[in-house]
């Protein structure tokens, strides 16, 4: 099994209590990417929102991402911790990821391997579910691993 | 510009401040120095606390217009004004809403104030210290995305790998502000200069922030006092005149998790250019900029934006020597700001445009006639404005 990248204690995601958000955190935990996507205009959209900002219908229901594959759009290695949890943590490096499979929305997650290896923006990453299934209650974090394209 | 505009149609009476203290440090409450700030504006202004009657502010300040109003004695309170919104995005937002309550016979005597006091309620540059989180954070925050700094270093790292931006043009506007600050006994950082050396030597908070490329954190409070122009020879100081303030931001600025389409910015494409309209200038045309910094990285973005700069000419723009007063192509906050002055979320900074009018700054820019402050990029809504010389109307 794998580890957890970032050291354990930082808060922990629950569902939206407005229910918002609740069909994405499922999904996780099943390892599927599940984001928003309106049934009228068919277009994706994300963070969630109540109705579809480009066609404006209450229609929006979740659907799973069909290609998972993922592009770095930005990314940051954070050195200061500001939360005590990541006291010894060390660098740490988060991404901006793109999803072609889904009109390029965006979500944000780490990068896993080495925090001090270069980040290439516009290299393409591959989701890797991080269950805690041990927390209360349990959760999922969505993480990215680099695709490594054979030469 | 045609049609309705804030130009001309208010000056600024007068401004004052607190001491400023590192954060944690202030010896007053909040509310004390929210009411110590008004008082000194209205000293400088010549004119009664009793006389002000209405009151603007921004980033959900914590102290309530009537309680102030019943503390100052004032005698009628007319317009009660919050700017959504957080950090100091609502710095110019705050002076153009006072300008119209003025403007279109609201009020008449108006404060633009911020009171902060961070050892009273708490820090802006740590994370959430609680259990569990929901909502639009719950998307970043477990994933150790939940400080300003963590926010806005995605952007700025986009808008450099887009644009070949190097390291040198943020340690510039770091630099700057420190050889400012030298002159102004105000600023927190006075007597503590900071050089190249130093900066690069300086450990990293978030790639590309070192620790001199964020503001500071303090307690205090700023003010300053709106009229009708009309009014502008009444007071002791060189009359300073609104010429333009603007605030908003672009397309689905506020869209979640990071899903802005027009990501790498500070928020001021459509802004920008509505604010030059409004107030009949150029880019050209300003004679000192102050330019909000929580980050260096936002202030490279907003001088993009504000048109000052092309974005891939950065490198060769973002020098030192440029930004420098007195004679430095475009002075750039000229008081220290936000890195080395006092960070009391850019009130400061909008005073030491108005100051530039006047003529008082600690870095006194010669002539300046035009003067333009930028508040609080890369968050959503940001404002900016410009004053100027009773020349300039």
């Amino acid at each position: 099994m794998r580890g957890f990248y970032l050291a354990p204690g930082l808060p922990q995601p629950i569902p939206a209590p407005d229910g918002l958000d609740g069909p994405f955190w499922a999904g996780l935990a099943e390892e599927k990417i599940r984001l928003q996507r309106c049934a009228d205009c068919r277009r994706w959209q994300w963070g969630p929102e109540w109705i579809c900002h480009h066609c404006h219908s209450e229609a929006v229901g979740f659907e799973e991402v069909p290609s998972a594959e993922g592009v770095i759009y930005s990314y940051e290695r954070v050195w200061h911790p500001v939360h005590p949890a990541l006291k010894d943590q060390g660098p740490y490096l988060v991404v901006l990821v793109e999803l072609p499979g889904a009109d390029n929305v965006r979500v944000v997650g780490n990068l896993l391997g080495d925090p001090e290896a270069d980040v290439v923006i516009g290299s393409r990453v591959r989701p890797v579910f991080e269950h805690h299934p041990d927390a209360d209650p349990p959760f999922t974090l969505l993480q990215w691993e680099p695709v490594i394209i054979p030469t | 510009m045609s049609g309705p505009t804030l130009r001309g149609s208010v000056c600024v009476a007068g401004v004052g401040e607190t001491e400023y203290y590192k954060r944690g440090q202030s010896p007053d409450a909040e509310g004390k120095l929210a009411l110590k700030a008004i008082v000194a504006a209205c000293a400088d202004a010549g004119i009664s606390p009793e006389d002000i009657d209405g009151f603007s502010s921004f980033s959900n300040d914590r102290n309530d217009p009537s309680r102030l109003a019943a503390a100052l004695g004032c005698r009628e309170l007319r317009f009660a004004n919050m700017q959504w919104g957080g950090g100091g995005g609502g710095g110019s937002a705050a002076v153009a809403h006072a300008a119209a309550a003025i403007h279109g016979g609201l009020a008449e005597c108006v404060v633009v104030f911020r009171a902060l006091a961070q050892g009273q309620f708490g820090r802006f540059g740590q994370g959430p210290r609680r259990n569990t989180i929901a909502g639009d954070p719950a998307h970043t925050v477990p994933y150790g995305l939940m400080s300003p700094a963590q926010m806005f270093a995605m952007k700025v790292v986009r808008f450099m790998h887009e644009h070949r931006v190097d390291q040198n043009a943020l340690r510039a506007i770091s630099l700057a502000a420190y050889h400012h600050a030298q002159n102004n006994p105000r600023a927190v950082m006075y007597g503590r200069p900071l050089d190249e050396a130093t900066y690069d030597a300086s450990r990293w908070i978030v790639e590309p922030f070192h620790l001199y490329d964020c503001c500071l954190e303090n307690d205090g409070a700023a003010a300053m006092i709106l009229v009708s122009a009309e009014r502008a020879a009444e007071f002791p100081h060189t009359p300073c005149y609104l010429l333009g303030a603007v605030s908003g931001s672009h397309y689905r600025a506020g869209a979640g998790v990071h899903n802005t389409p027009e990501y790498a910015s500070s928020s001021f494409p459509t802004l920008a250019p509505r604010l030059y309209s409004m107030a009949g200038v150029r880019p050209s045309d300003v004679d000192v900029l102050q330019s909000y910094e929580n980050f260096t990285g936002g202030v490279l973005m907003s001088l993009v934006e504000h048109g000052f700069c092309d974005a891939d000419a950065c490198n060769e723009f973002f020098v030192k020597e440029r930004f420098l007063a007195p004679g430095g192509d475009l002075p750039l906050n000229t008081s220290g700001g936000n890195l080395a002055e006092c960070y009391m979320h850019g009130l400061g900074l909008i005073i030491e445009a108005v100051r530039q009018i006047r003529g008082d700054s600690s870095n006194p820019v010669p002539d300046a006639d035009v003067s333009m402050t930028i508040s609080g990029p890369m968050v959503t809504p940001v404002s900016s404005c410009i004053f100027g010389t009773e020349a300039t109307l």
